[in-house]
């Protein structure tokens, strides 16, 4: 049984239809990609599945638990990094822990057990303005994680802020951290390159309204060889998804 | 040493300008160009503060009193009003306009019916300074509640959070510096504020004896009090700019 699922999800605002019947399942240890051209309704799909928002129709299943319209359930990293400014990056990270009721001091001692793992170290006692956006994004990254009490978490567009040179080295690091934790990860991307990199498979969205196209599976075994983006596996799949997006 | 030599030097065209405000100030009543009846020299209202300091200050004690009375009631009612209207939107819809029409009210003309009111004690001042103090900090507080990015309570919201957790942890300490910008500027009112309402009526306080020294045509001890004032508030604005500080550390980083 998937750890997740999405079955039939429509979404309607002001009449028009966002999402159309979109059905996507996540395994337990998958990173699955969601790839889809701009405006063809990913984040609205993201919201559906956290609970922000309700859909018309369809439902959400986590550990055989319809969670539909029920926020809290599943992490959720929004495009930002979203830390709080006043607080610092310790008490940032481990809010997600005394949201769910820990002592500020236990809450701490917890989250930092993971800032060595996250790269994170020396930064504790830091604000967000004093990180890079790198380090933004792995505080933001963590505070997900200690989030993720279902095991799960989506992304939305988490890298999209970062420069080229980053963002590569980052999905290095990310792919690392997520086969250590063993989150499942629903990712969502408009980048092709990104989405192969990190993903055991692809859902790829139509827009107007967003429907899924095609599932797209990436045979590649984690952790992949850094020369994976250039090896002709890799070329094959983006052709393949080129073509696809651009019939539309 | 950098960043303090840059501090000096985008202080000094602002010193530079007080001070040929006070040398312009000074050649054109020392050397009687306008008469000393109409405007004192600087030097003579220097020496007016100095010889009447201790009369000030016990002055000053009443005035100050009543500005901070009237600042703290202000503070609280503008907090309370705020964070009321960012929750219940109806109320937002009602208050707002009554919130602007305090604002527009002439203090000079509302302080004798308050004295009318509530007679020649210290509760007709302290009921002006709330009524001037009140609005900048409202309007300040409620911008900085109204600001939040809603994707930060998506944020929360998916965390679990409810509306109490949301209001603690991101929307009371963003509107933080919307509530500073806001108490600036009522802190300089304050003591104004205060001032004016002592002028129309009352037994003590920095505006009563500035009605004094005005009727005994002793100018020079009407520059020194106008003085007094500025610095007070000044020193008011100050004291908020360090206590925004102390409670937003973030914000110096």
């Amino acid at each position: 049984m998937s750890l997740l699922t999405a079955e039939h999800v429509t979404k309607i605002y002001d009449n028009k239809t966002i999402i159309d019947d979109i059905s996507i399942e996540l395994n337990k240890g998958e990173i699955v990609s969601v790839l889809g051209l701009s405006g063809s309704g990913k984040t609205t799909l993201f919201q559906c599945i956290s609970g922000l928002v309700s859909p018309e129709k369809g439902q959400i299943i986590l550990n055989g638990e319809n969670i539909t319209g029920v926020p809290g359930k599943i992490s959720y990293m929004l495009q930002k990094d979203l830390l709080l400014p006043h607080k610092k990056v310790i008490d940032n990270v481990s809010l997600p822990l005394v949201l769910k009721g820990k002592k500020k001091a236990d809450a701490r001692k917890n989250a930092g057990e993971y800032f060595e793992y996250f790269g994170l170290s020396g930064t504790e006692m830091q604000y967000p303005s004093q990180l890079s956006g790198g380090m933004k994004q792995r505080a933001a990254l963590l505070r997900t994680y200690l989030s993720a009490d279902g095991g799960v978490a989506l992304l939305d567009e988490p890298f999209s802020a970062l420069d080229q040179i980053t963002k590569e080295a980052i999905h290095d690091w990310y792919l690392d951290v997520m086969r250590k934790i063993e989150l499942s990860t629903l990712f969502i991307t408009h980048d092709i390159d990104e989405a192969i990199v990190l993903s055991d498979r692809i859902y790829i969205m139509t827009r107007c309204p967003g429907r899924i196209r095609d599932e797209i599976i990436v045979d590649e075994k984690r952790p992949r060889n850094k020369d994976f983006g250039l090896s002709e596996e890799f070329l094959k799949i983006k052709r393949q998804i080129r073509s696809i997006l651009e019939r539309g | 040493m950098t960043a303090r030599y840059q501090s000096i030097t985008n202080k000094l065209p602002a010193i530079v300008a007080l001070i040929l405000l006070l040398v312009i100030w000074q050649v054109l009543t020392g050397c009687g160009i306008v008469p000393s009846y109409m405007m004192p020299t600087p030097i003579s209202v220097i020496t007016a503060l100095v010889t009447q300091f201790p009369v000030i200050i016990t002055h000053a004690i009443i005035t100050l009193q009543e500005a901070f009375y009237g600042l703290l009631i202000g503070i609280i009612l503008a907090v309370v009003t705020a964070t009321a209207m960012i929750h219940i939107p109806v109320l937002d819809k009602a208050l707002y306009p009554l919130m602007v029409i305090t604002q527009t009210i002439p203090t000079i003309a509302i302080a004798p019916i308050l004295v009318l009111w509530m007679g020649f004690g210290m509760a007709p001042k302290i009921a002006l300074v709330v009524l001037t103090t009140f609005f900048p900090i409202a309007v300040g507080t409620l911008d900085g509640y109204r600001s939040v990015d809603p994707d930060y309570i998506d944020m929360m919201r998916s965390m679990g959070a409810g509306k109490r957790a949301i209001f603690i942890h991101v929307r009371f300490p963003m509107a933080l510096p919307g509530f500073f910008s806001g108490l600036k500027i009522s802190a300089s009112y304050a003591v104004v504020g205060a001032v004016v309402s002592e002028w129309l009526g009352g037994f003590e306080g920095l505006g009563v004896y500035m009605t004094r020294v005005r009727k005994a045509y002793a100018f020079d001890r009407m520059f020194a009090v106008i003085i007094f004032i500025v610095v007070i508030s000044l020193l008011l604005m100050l004291c908020v700019k360090l206590i925004a500080r102390a409670v937003m550390p973030w914000t110096n980083k």
